[in-house]
């Protein structure tokens, strides 16, 4: 009991220096906000969906999840910079602290940055997509978190695994965008189900959420290999 | 070995036996052993690339080697983590926050399950300890190299350790602030300590590289020096 309560005091201690560090740049949810943004705009200009209104329920969930993807993106790969700049990733090799408490500290602060933007951009989509829910929007407080973590947990521990490497930037898009497709093509159908109304998106939602899973558990074991090899 | 023979009734702070680590066809270290005596200062001494800094981070655990072992307050360094502390070339600090945030929060990461949260120094303590105010309100970032080269210090007094492993700790100070932080260091040794009687290994002891070896040669126990990754010399004071 006591082990559990020093490691979810470890977690909440990373989660606030994120948050802290976070509310003095203002660099991951700046960047994401202006970058998802960009995206609706451009595609509701692309694409007219006030015109079509069928069609722009069928693609508003895609792209506002695609565009969430390269927007986390930009910012994941920056999430280790912190750690990697003076060499602070060698003090946190060297704490006895848990070391995958390092990883869902930051999991986790990625995970409520990317929500912000959420909550920033749904309503933003409602307006220029000009769409309302046809199906059982509720599932959307399901899909939304579920979406959100399955984007930033591997996006946080493909971010660490990548930074020694030259070709980060690079690197963690190769790795992140393939291994994220079941995620992504459970998250985009579920919303889409929501949005249309044409057809149930509870399969969707328990393949998200076993995804969510698997991958927990596997960052979670694999975490501490990865902060500690050189 | 001379600064093991100085004290060869007490366990060696460090031991390091045939060491090697190799980058491709690079040999950092080629087969070094020396032991580093428990309680007192050790001065590591070398030319640039001479491998230094690779057999401190070794001893830290930072870096396993391609060959030979290591054992630290004996064990091995992973296992010795928590009374081991580290300061490198880099402050270990993130810039953004100021240095009293930085020292909370890794004084909380230092604790043991059950401890309290500073339990060790107090972050207050250790920053006036290296000449620092507290109070300062800037970010890391603001600060001079020689502020966060303190600061730096002062994270690793906060854990309390037994072995304290500096990495050329005066490199950005000037004479007078270098010279303090020697009398400082010569200080912590007498610091009693809160861990590590379980071992039996009660004193504490700094191992440190310096290329201003003139500021320290009055305080250090032992000198060993490393040319291209091998032991030149070894000498102890006694001798």
């Amino acid at each position: 009991m006591t082990k559990a309560r020093h490691y979810l005091s470890i977690v909440l201690l990373h989660l606030r220096k994120e948050l802290h560090l976070e509310w003095r740049s203002r660099d991951a949810i700046t960047g994401m906000l202006f970058f998802t943004l960009l995206i609706a705009v451009v595609f509701s200009l692309a694409f007219d969906p006030t015109s079509n209104p069928t069609l722009a329920r069928q693609i508003s969930g895609g792209i506002a999840w695609i565009g969430l993807l390269f927007a986390a993106t930009t910012s994941l790969n920056g999430s280790w910079a912190r750690e990697q700049r003076n060499q602070v990733l060698d003090a946190h090799r060297l704490s006895p602290a848990p070391p995958s408490a390092l990883f869902v500290g930051k999991a986790l602060a990625n995970f409520l940055f990317v929500t912000l933007v959420e909550v920033v951009l749904v309503p933003v989509f409602v307006l220029f997509y000009n769409i309302r829910p046809l199906g059982q929007a509720s599932l959307l407080w399901l899909i939304l978190p579920l979406g959100t973590w399955a984007l930033v947990l591997n996006g946080t521990f493909f971010s660490a695994l990548s930074l020694r490497s030259r070709n980060r930037d690079l690197l963690l898009p190769l790795i992140l965008f393939p291994i994220s497709i079941p995620a992504l093509l459970a998250v985009v159908n579920g919303t889409t189900s929501v949005i249309t109304g044409e057809f149930d998106p509870n399969l969707w939602i328990r393949l998200l959420a076993g995804f969510d899973i698997i991958f927990t558990v596997v960052a979670l074991l694999l975490f501490g290999t990865v902060l500690h090899a050189e | 070995m001379l600064a093991a023979m100085v004290n060869a009734a007490e366990v060696n702070a460090a031991d390091v036996q045939n060491v090697s680590l190799l980058y491709g066809n690079f040999a950092a270290l080629r087969r070094v052993t020396c032991s580093f005596a428990t309680g007192g200062m050790h001065l590591l001494l070398g030319e640039n690339g001479a491998g230094k800094s690779t057999l401190l981070r070794i001893l830290a655990g930072l870096i396993t080697p391609s060959g030979g072992t290591v054992r630290v307050l004996e064990g091995s360094p992973a296992e010795r983590r928590s009374r081991i502390a580290y300061m490198s070339h880099a402050s270990m600090l993130y810039d953004e926050m100021t240095a009293m945030e930085n020292l909370r929060y890794f004084a909380q990461l230092g604790c043991a399950p059950g401890t309290c949260a500073l339990c060790h120094a107090s972050p207050e303590m250790s920053l006036r300890a290296v000449g620092l105010d507290h109070t300062l309100t800037r970010p890391v970032s603001q600060y001079s190299q020689g502020m966060r080269q303190r600061v730096s210090l002062a994270r690793v007094l906060l854990t309390d350790p037994e072995l304290l492993l500096l990495d050329e700790p005066f490199s950005n100070m000037d004479g007078t602030g270098a010279r303090d932080l020697v009398a400082l260091l010569q200080d912590v040794l007498t610091w009693p300590l809160t861990t590590g009687a379980s071992t039996g290994v009660a004193k504490r002891t700094i191992i440190l590289t310096t290329h201003q070896h003139d500021l320290v040669s009055g305080a250090v126990d032992s000198t060993t020096r490393l040319e291209r990754g091998t032991i030149a010399a070894e000498q102890s004071v006694a001798a």
